[in-house]
């Protein structure tokens, strides 16, 4: 019989699996859904704005960036309103919008596209737009709005964060942490794990969070790896801090944005190790530093920068833990670390 | 699927890293291996073999019968070609391959008779010299899809002691049956083709290693196995994971004995040794015949051929032939593989002869296909946590776009086997097996021009 079509020809192999990159983010962007609605309920309408500014914005940029610079449209990966997302959850609801605008078209095209576009940046876009952003404008950076306030006309009442109250009253000193409970403005440990609390808009409800983790858990995007070492290792340092204090663990545990960032930022594929032993070196790094920051620095946060700051030495933790090719002899190991050939 | 534990199957003894739970596809699994008729003509490529080429024994015009002799080499590392039809030469010449590649072929118009060559005689082997000697006129290669002269690999050297001999009947691609069929048609063929490699080459062990989604062969096979029980020397069943690309020689290796071959090394290095079930089998029966390898199984299935099966064809037999004989196109083909969709080659047209190496022919239309758009790697992993050979294919591809041959040396990229599981996963839909080669060629390239 003969062909009446041209035969296609391509390398080997001829079958792929279901999974693409548009995949993976919607799932991401699926596993962000609760947080979103989370932050929407306690702070209200503007949570949306502001998350819609973001993404909005990211998306603008994204598309105008990668049309200035010649390159193929890559909105359809939708890693643009990952990145949006994020940012907006970095934010307290009462930020202003043409910031938010600002710090979006920085994660976009200062950290993403200038580097490349998406896999190449070496940090997390999101995150040090938010830094950026805290640099330039560290009062509204700052500014917290307590949870429920929408609902009680337009004054909005602001708040402590509980990291600042730690901050403020010293509850980091293991004299003082009987009192944390009691400490005025504090939430119980019940609201810090719905998220009754001030905070920025995706930090504050953990429920939602973890919920969105297991989520790209079971649907294999991200591995328990970071997630658990970065937790793991923090609590770790925390309790050993507090004297085994179980109720400051939790505090600074659910406190801040350290769910957010172990399940969300610190998971980011480009920045984070591909091999497992990497991973965990990453992990244990950004929760000791982010201890480290909590307890000794004098901001009351620290996951961005610990994140940011490992994202920094990843290539350097790759090039240390490079798997070796199986059946690899022993000896042969030590002398390859031995010679060292330098990449 | 049926994975009942079956009594006396051995479980494997280690389980490899890695690989990809790829959909079996063996819908040709129940279909009985039939024969082809004489093709109208066969074309015989002088390279189905890994190593030097052969030379063209015949000339135009000249008659021929079925396993005369037509090319050979006097290059030890090679398999000669014999005639796979009886018919008339009538042509000798360079001819495009399948691949796209150019080589010399022999076309022989079949008399359809199929008339045996008067010459055939079961050949001489009782000591290891003449078996070797007599397998490599035997014409045979690695039926799995290799193509590595059978007796190069069966000719251990002194000195090197092999205790396991592995009989892999694993059929790890997607879609391709025949192994299994050989299991299960040929099953007597294949003990009596261990029993002589078994016998010559002293080799204690023998494990004939199965995925768990064939049953009905692994039954089949211990079936067999345990009439020679009586004999002292036990032939073993191993039941593997059902995980591509558990057929691999070193994933084989490594289920069946615990052991690793190092990067590099031959699988003798850690004293085993493994054949392809239907190599074994083939071999049996050309000890007992002569008959040298002239046609062999191949399956023709995939979404645009009308009806699937498997069938025994003449080596030579235009790929249209094949095809037309499987009842033809029932829809338009988009892609049509040589071998399996993990590491079968896609061929430029169907006017091209098959090889000793191909186990298959797979059409697929179009709609059949997943296609991925090509983005930027996302640098997920994916691609290095399925590696079974513990690589990491995008950093090899950053290598290679580079051409930094230090950076492309310490990731092992040699190593690869180019199994696919890689490629098969990236969400990107990144042809990282074709950086994979690129990444060999610019190191192969860079050894060259030192040398020189
Ligand atoms: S699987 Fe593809 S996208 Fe993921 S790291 Fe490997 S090459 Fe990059
Ligand atoms: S093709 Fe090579 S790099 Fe890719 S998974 Fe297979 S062995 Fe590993």
């Amino acid at each position: 019989m003969p062909l009446n079509k041209k035969l296609t020809v391509g390398p080997s192999p001829h079958v792929r699996s279901g999974a693409t990159t548009t995949g993976i983010m919607l799932d991401v962007i699926i596993a962000l859904v609760p947080a979103l609605i989370a932050s929407v309920y306690y702070f209200g309408p503007g949570a949306l704005a502001l998350a819609g500014v973001c993404v909005g914005t990211c998306m603008a940029a994204e598309y105008l960036s990668r049309k200035a610079m010649k390159r193929p449209n890559t909105l359809g990966d939708l890693s643009a309103i990952v990145t949006g997302l994020l940012l907006a959850f970095n934010l307290p609801v009462s930020f202003p919008l043409w910031m938010a605008a600002i710090g979006a078209v920085v994660a976009i095209v200062v950290v993403k596209q200038f580097f490349g576009g998406l896999g190449k940046n070496f940090v997390n876009p999101a995150l040090l737009a938010r830094i950026v952003l805290f640099l330039s404008f560290g009062k509204q950076m700052t500014s917290w709005t307590a949870p429920f306030a929408w609902k009680n006309g337009p004054d909005a009442v602001t708040t402590a964060t509980p990291l600042n109250l730690f901050k403020l009253n010293g509850l980091y000193l293991v004299d003082n942490m009987k009192n944390i409970e009691s400490t005025p403005g504090m939430p119980s440990m019940l609201k810090m794990f719905f998220g009754e609390r001030g905070g920025s808009l995706g930090e504050v409800c953990a429920v939602a969070l973890i919920l969105g983790g297991a989520y790209l858990l079971f649907r294999r995007v991200i591995t328990p790896v970071i997630p658990l070492t970065y937790v793991g290792t923090f609590a770790a340092v925390m309790l050993l801090a507090g004297k085994g204090d179980l109720a400051f663990v939790g505090y600074q545990v659910l406190g801040g944005g350290l769910l957010l960032g172990a399940i969300f930022m610190a998971t980011d594929y480009a920045t984070s190790p591909i091999n497992i032993k990497g991973q965990l070196i990453f992990a244990a790094g950004c929760g000791l530093l982010t201890a480290a920051i909590r307890l000794f620095g004098s901001m009351p946060e620290g996951v961005s920068f610990s994140i940011i700051l490992m994202n920094l030495l990843v290539p350097h933790i790759e090039r240390w833990t490079l798997p070796k090719a199986f059946g690899t002899p022993k000896e042969k190991r030590k002398e390859n670390e031995k010679s060292g050939v330098k990449t | 699927m049926n994975h009942i534990r079956q009594k006396g199957v051995l479980k494997a003894s280690a389980r490899n890293r890695g690989g990809v739970g790829v959909s079996h596809n063996k819908n040709t699994a129940g279909c009985e291996t039939v024969r082809m008729p004489a093709p109208s003509k066969v074309t015989l490529a002088m390279r189905q073999h890994i190593g030097a080429p052969c030379r063209p024994t015949v000339s135009v015009g000249d008659t021929v019968g079925v396993g005369q002799k037509i090319g050979d080499s006097d290059k030890y590392c090679s398999a000669p070609i014999h005639a796979s039809v009886s018919g008339v030469v009538t042509a000798i010449g360079p001819l495009p391959l399948a691949s796209g590649e150019i080589a010399e072929a022999v076309t022989i118009e079949s008399d359809g008779e199929m008339r045996l060559f008067e010459g055939i005689a079961p050949p001489k082997a009782d000591t290891k010299e003449e078996f070797l000697a007599a397998v490599r006129e035997s014409g045979l290669v690695g039926l799995g899809g290799a193509g590595f002269p059978a007796h190069v690999k069966l000719n251990i050297p002194q000195g090197v002691e092999i205790d396991t001999l592995i009989i892999n009947a694993a059929e790890c691609e997607p879609y391709i049956t025949v192994d299994y069929r050989e299991c299960i048609e040929n099953s007597w063929d294949i003990l009596s083709g261990v029993r002589v490699v078994k016998d010559m080459l002293a080799i204690k062990n023998v494990v004939i290693a199965v995925e768990d989604n064939k049953p009905e062969a692994i039954a089949e096979m211990k079936k067999v196995a345990d009439n020679f029980q009586d004999t002292g020397d036990e032939i073993k069943v191993m039941s593997l994971r059902s995980r591509y690309p558990q057929g691999a020689e070193k994933m084989m290796i490594r289920s069946v004995t615990g052991r690793k071959v190092p990067p590099g090394k031959l699988p003798s290095a850690v004293g085993c040794l493994v054949m392809n079930v239907a190599s074994v089998s083939f071999l049996a029966r050309y000890l007992k015949t002569g008959k040298p390898l002239v046609s062999r199984s191949l399956t023709v299935d995939g979404s645009a051929i009308a009806k699937p099966g498997n069938v025994r064809a003449p080596i030579g037999t235009l790929i249209s032939e094949l095809i037309d004989f499987c009842g033809g196109f029932k829809a338009d083909p988009y892609k049509i593989i040589a071998g399996g969709p993990m590491m079968g080659s896609a061929v430029i047209g169907t006017d091209f002869p098959t090889l000793k190496q191909y186990n298959a022919i797979l059409a697929f239309a179009e709609n059949t296909f997943r296609l991925k758009k090509e983005r930027d790697c996302i640098r997920c992993g994916r691609c290095a946590f399925v590696c079974p050979l513990n690589l990491v294919p995008t950093a090899i591809m950053d290598a290679a776009k580079a051409g930094n041959v230090p950076m492309i040396e310490r990731l092992s990229a040699d190593t690869c086997m180019e199994c696919g599981s890689c490629a098969y996963v990236c969400p990107s839909g990144i042809p990282l097996v074709q950086y994979l080669r690129l990444a060999k060629a610019i190191k192969n390239k860079a050894g060259e021009e030192q040398c020189r």
